[in-house]
């Protein structure tokens, strides 16, 4: 595994947090994820080795929770809700507003390499709906003028790169 | 008549301009001046308080507090966990969102409080982990409140030490569930526990009592210590004391978060007047008053019964419009108050694609451990979804309601219960609309409504 040195001292402090080593699963997947982009294969032998486990007490955490993921995605990740709340209020359209504008399929990289769309269930902004989550930023009452403005955004900062 | 004032004691500084949610904000507005007093007072008295307050849970099931704080293991020699519960994911629901981002110390204080009555020494924040700003926020205030001496070591330089940690989750539905959220922070899949015997009271996480609570509660918690139990009672209603934050989401004007003192608010004053109405040229058609698992209520149908009002028992004939919101009013009509989460429907949407959305989302969340829900909960999903996308059948109606009806009762966690009503009760209220489908799909949509599923 190749992490950062803030990762791993990250790593190192968040074991203390809890009695049983084992706990520190999910938030050693998190630092991972978000220092890497993705959960890589030798992800499972390097946790459990750090953490005293089995690599399949890893795989299985890896496998049960919707946010790891195994496979690299876009530089930007775009969640949009599917839930009731946001459906009635046009979560679907939004949706498809994003796949539009970046020529992409739900759960697929765009063929730029810039965003990956996925939907996902309750964010729990259901008041105003409909939201999408971009990277760690919530945006609230997302219509289709609005999906397209925050599209346009993210293509003027790739541009920018 | 015309819908009370709202009564924030929760919420009273959410939106409120210039306050922020750093620690010298909060104890400008006199922030840890309870915990400060409760620090010196005995815990069994705090405790007290809570239990006759009659606070009852806020994430859900309306358990009260006092009775769960209660059940606690006491004599074990084992530590004692206290968890927050805060992986609010319940469709519909979004409180402790705002409470967490906007007004991180009030739980922490909440917590410190409920740790300090219950001999607590390590209590954990579970967030869930699509709130990563809520748990950077979470983390900010406790260390604020750490070097504060609030949190930690000489908690208010008494001989009373509590640490508090943020633990986020990742994605699971399922951790909102008291058990479940507690395999998961212990590092493992979130399969619900057997109770018994892994009631969390006395075999919880690493098999020691721990007490689970939401966010909110634990925010009553705090006004409740400040005010004393007996006060807390003669807001709401009996045995719906203080108040309830409800979550207004779906086809009205004005959706949104409003704190009114619970029982004292109709459905029909809080849908028509607090959040507008329906939108314009619409009228609403079902309700579901509790977060996407209550039963659904259909505008139109009407309840009758006897209730007790003092010692009385009196007629009640309710439409949906009459029926006060708490937890005992709406558990008499056959549905919850549950997490507050108010889901509104107007005359646009099919309540066969509302469905359909919803089975989705138990289809996705179910943790696969029990075969009824996990095989149920897919059956249901790709039924509705046959229906709406593909061929729809007449007796598919018939057929839901079978799956539906041999889920509840056969699953280790309430998740059975929870993914089983929506089709219940849909098909209860809206069985025309689900025989009627095969030829009401090839009519032209009304303006205005949205593809569900």
């Amino acid at each position: 595994m190749n992490l950062q040195p803030a990762t791993l001292q990250s790593i190192d402090e968040v074991i203390t947090h809890y009695p049983v080593k084992r706990s520190a699963t999910l938030p050693l997947l998190h630092l991972i994820q978000e220092d890497v982009g993705y959960l890589p294969p030798e992800t499972c032998e390097w946790v459990a080795a750090k953490l005293e486990l089995q690599p399949i007490n890893v795989l299985e955490v890896i496998t049960f929770y919707p946010m790891f993921r195994q496979k690299p995605i876009g530089r930007r990740h775009v969640k949009v809700c599917r839930t009731l709340s946001c459906a009635l209020m046009g979560g679907y359209k939004t949706c498809a507003q994003f796949e539009k504008e970046f020529n992409t399929h739900r759960g697929e990289v765009s063929p730029d390499g810039e965003v990956t769309i996925d939907f996902v269930e309750c964010l729990a902004s259901c008041g105003t709906a409909p939201v999408v989550l971009i990277d760690d930023d919530l945006h609230e009452k997302v219509d289709c003028a609005k999906a397209k403005q925050l599209s346009d955004q993210i293509k003027a900062e790739a541009k920018k790169r | 008549m015309a819908a009370p004032a709202q009564r924030r004691i929760i919420f009273q500084h959410i939106d409120e301009p210039g306050y922020s949610n750093d620690l010298a904000c909060y104890v400008r507005n006199g922030g840890y001046e309870v915990l400060k007093k409760s620090v010196t007072r005995p815990p069994a008295e705090l405790i007290d308080e809570v239990k006759k307050s009659g606070l009852r849970g806020r994430g859900g099931a309306g358990f009260p507090c006092g009775v769960k704080w209660g059940l606690v293991d006491r004599k074990s020699g084992k530590p004692i966990y206290l968890i927050v519960n805060a992986d609010e994911s319940e469709p519909g629901t979004f409180k402790d969102r705002y409470i967490m981002h906007q007004d991180p110390h009030q739980l922490i204080e909440g917590t410190m409080i409920s740790c300090f009555a219950n001999n607590v020494k390590q209590a954990y924040i579970y967030i869930r982990g699509e709130m990563p700003h809520g748990a950077r926020i979470l983390e900010k205030a406790i260390a604020e409140a750490r070097a504060a001496g609030f949190v930690g070591k000489n908690i208010c330089g008494t001989t009373y030490s509590c640490d508090i940690f943020v633990h986020r989750g990742a994605g699971a539905y399922i951790c909102g569930e008291e058990t479940g959220l507690i395999e998961s922070l212990e590092g493992k899949r979130a399969n619900p526990r057997i109770k018994p015997p892994y009631f969390p009271a006395v075999l919880g996480l690493y098999q020691c009592p721990t007490i689970v609570n939401n966010v909110e509660t634990l925010c009553h918690v705090k006004y409740i210590v400040e005010h004393g139990g007996d006060a807390y009672t003669k807001i709401g209603t009996p045995n719906n004391t203080g108040t309830r934050i409800f979550c207004v989401s779906g086809h009205v004007q004005r959706p949104g978060y409003y704190e009114f003192e619970a029982g004292k608010i109709t459905m029909g004053q809080l849908l028509n007047e607090v959040c507008g109405g329906p939108l314009p040229g619409r009228t609403f058609k079902a309700v579901i008053p509790g977060g996407s698992s209550a039963k659904i209520l259909r505008f139109g149908e009407r309840f009758k019964g006897k209730r007790k009002v003092g010692a009385e028992l009196v007629d009640y004939d309710w439409g949906v419009e009459d029926v006060p919101m708490d937890f005992d009013s709406l558990g008499m009509i056959g549905t919850m108050g549950g997490s507050g989460g108010v889901i509104v429907m107007d005359d646009t949407v099919n309540m066969v694609e509302a469905l359909a959305n919803i089975n989705a989302f138990y289809s996705h969340e179910s943790c696969g451990q029990c075969t009824p829900c996990r095989e149920g909960s897919l059956w249901m999903k790709k039924i509705t979804t046959r229906m709406v996308h593909g061929q729809a059948r007449h007796e598919d109606a018939a057929l839901l309601k079978s799956v539906a009806d041999q889920i509840p009762g056969r699953t280790i966690c309430a998740f059975g219960e929870a993914c089983s009503w929506p089709t219940q009760s849909f098909i209860a209220k809206f069985g025309d609309e689900f025989k009627q489908y095969p030829e009401s799909k090839k009519a032209a949509k009304p303006a205005g409504a949205h593809e569900l599923v």
